[in-house]
């Protein structure tokens, strides 16, 4: 659990993060959104003070972050940054051995370590390993640099716009694997990015900041619905706010009983896929199936669209 | 085949300059007719390989001590506790570029007498400025998201330093070392005129006697060593370029 109160910090006149508190619940995945200059960055470097709050306090399950020395802080909390920042200098081994490395764990813990997040990243330890970073395409440096922030298995993650720098296909592959990876290791994440899409995908909650002050930290369902001010709003975006909605929910909360034509839909895929592949066919309704393959009922696009409207 | 010409040719300038240096006498026929009324055409106050060797010596002692000092002054003020000193020891710096090598020498003779050392002193100040340049600018401009990431992943100061700006600094370190290496090669040959032993004092003993081999053999001798050890330089920072995914070639 990571609870932020009070947390200011001013640079000379200017007040950049200004008076933020906010809890994070553990093993969920907080995303922080707001425009550039807004703050974000700073709070979130506040956490594992790369940066030193004016005031305020930032407690880790209950410990004031101030009770050790900040490199040790670091060392127990995982930081991955856009465009990765690897080692050039350090094969991708090297690289994610970083912070075990620091902590002094023996040779084979760490080979063990670093084998088993290549493997969970899709890169072949005996391939990849020996390489350097410049070697690797993009997607690749990107995955490496999160297998890096992971590598000693911290508690908290803490993010800065981690795929801000990657093409959209493998932007949304990144984000899947980052969903996969917490719900294995249960860590708590915070994610700050200036993508609502992302921020709504990824986030169990979402603080919404603007100019140095928390303007909104909620559920993404109530961000939608029940947008705290014009600003929130329009970061929201008013016209993708239904579908934004559609996107939080999954199919298989939005079946009705009955029969439809066409091939079936898989249950976890979102409402708002489903709604996209109604609208795309032509058809009024789809068969959904279970994940074990059978029909579990339909959706329709008037049960849908009904889903999409502001919540009451 | 082309790619091999440049290192054949390397590889032939290296072998003639030990064949001369070691057997100087093979070569007198080509140097006789340089020289007149029957002077000898090889150097012979001295032997050429020794003269080699200590030259050598001169250029790598002073440019060790430069290094140390500029690599370690950069260091110094690229650190926070630092910052301030960045405007004086840049300026220290190019005043011992701007003052003549003939006039340090000159001075240090007074101070510290005849011979090596007066060279010595002349060749650090002036290797001084390469590298201590090269330094500050590799380590001022290493790339913002690396450093962060040093940052956040719990790096002390000092491990910072050791792990990730000094690995990443050593191309461009490596640069200055090599312009001050060629500059100091080039301008210990006047430590000769206050007795240091180097091959300046071949070129001086043929300016004096108006033997045109000497001047010949002394300065063809530098202008290998010159060139050799540029392109052996030149070779170790694009391997380390290559090794920090800095492109290279």
């Amino acid at each position: 659990m990571i609870e932020i109160e009070g947390i200011t910090k001013r640079y000379d006149e200017t007040t950049v993060v200004d008076n933020v508190s906010m809890v994070i619940e553990p093993r969920t995945i907080a995303t922080i959104v707001g425009t550039s200059g807004s703050g974000k960055t700073t709070l979130l470097r506040m956490i594992n003070r790369l940066v030193e709050p004016t005031s305020g306090v930032i407690k880790l399950d209950g410990a004031d972050n101030r009770s050790l020395p900040g490199y040790q802080l670091r060392r127990s909390i995982g930081y991955a940054i856009q465009g990765h920042g690897l080692f050039p200098h350090r094969t991708v081994a090297q690289n994610i051995a970083t912070v075990p490395l620091l902590l002094g764990w023996d040779r084979d813990r760490i080979k063990a370590r670093v084998d088993e997040l290549m493997t969970l990243y899709q890169l072949d330890p005996q391939a990849y390993g020996p390489r350097y970073p410049h070697e690797l395409s993009g997607g690749q440096q990107q995955r490496v640099g999160v297998a890096r922030a992971l590598a000693a298995e911290p508690n908290v993650l803490l993010m800065d716009e981690p795929f801000g720098a990657l093409d959209p296909i493998i932007r949304t592959k990144a984000q899947e694997d980052l969903l996969a990876i917490q719900k294995r290791f249960g860590t708590t994440i915070i994610l700050v990015t200036h993508d609502m899409e992302e921020a709504v995908h990824l986030g169990d909650k979402i603080a919404v900041m603007d100019a140095g002050k928390l303007v909104q930290y909620a559920k993404p369902a109530e961000i939608l619905a029940r947008p705290a001010s014009g600003f929130v709003e329009t970061l929201v975006g008013a016209s993708e706010r239904p579908f934004r909605l559609l996107s939080l929910g999954h199919v298989r909360d939005a079946v009705e009983p009955g029969g439809a034509e066409g091939e079936a839909i898989p249950g976890d895929a979102t409402q708002r896929d489903a709604l996209a592949e109604l609208l795309w066919s032509g058809r009024p309704a789809l068969p959904v199936k279970g994940a074990d393959g059978r029909l579990i009922g339909r959706v329709t696009v008037e049960g849908l669209v009904k889903r999409a409207a502001r919540p009451q | 085949m082309k790619a091999w010409l440049p290192t054949l040719l390397r590889l032939a300038v290296l072998a003639l300059l030990v064949v001369f240096i070691t057997s100087p006498g093979w070569f007198e026929p080509l140097l006789k007719p340089l020289t007149e009324n029957g002077a000898p055409a090889i150097y012979n106050q001295g032997s050429l390989l020794t003269l080699t060797l200590q030259h050598l010596r001169t250029v790598l002692i002073a440019t060790v001590a430069a290094t140390t000092v500029a690599v370690a002054l950069a260091i110094l003020v690229t650190r926070p506790a630092g910052a301030e000193f960045l405007p004086l020891s840049r300026s220290l710096v190019n005043i011992g570029q701007t003052f003549p090598p003939v006039a340090v020498l000159a001075l240090a003779v007074p101070a510290v007498g005849f011979g090596e050392k007066p060279t010595l002193i002349a060749l650090f100040l002036y290797g001084l400025l390469p590298i201590f340049e090269n330094a500050l600018t590799a380590l001022t401009t290493l790339p913002g998201n690396v450093m962060e990431a040093a940052r956040g992943a719990g790096m002390t100061g000092w491990q910072r330093l050791m792990k990730v700006e000094l690995p990443l600094s050593t191309p461009v370190i490596l640069g200055g070392i090599r312009l001050s290496v060629v500059i100091s090669l080039a301008t210990a040959t006047i430590g000769s005129t206050v007795a240091a032993k180097t091959l300046g004092e071949v070129i001086i003993a043929g300016l004096i006697s108006n033997n045109l081999a000497y001047v010949l053999q002394g300065g063809l001798i530098v202008a290998a060593l010159a060139v050799l050890i540029y392109d052996g330089l030149s070779a170790i920072e694009r391997y380390a370029a290559r090794r920090m995914g800095q492109g290279g070639e």
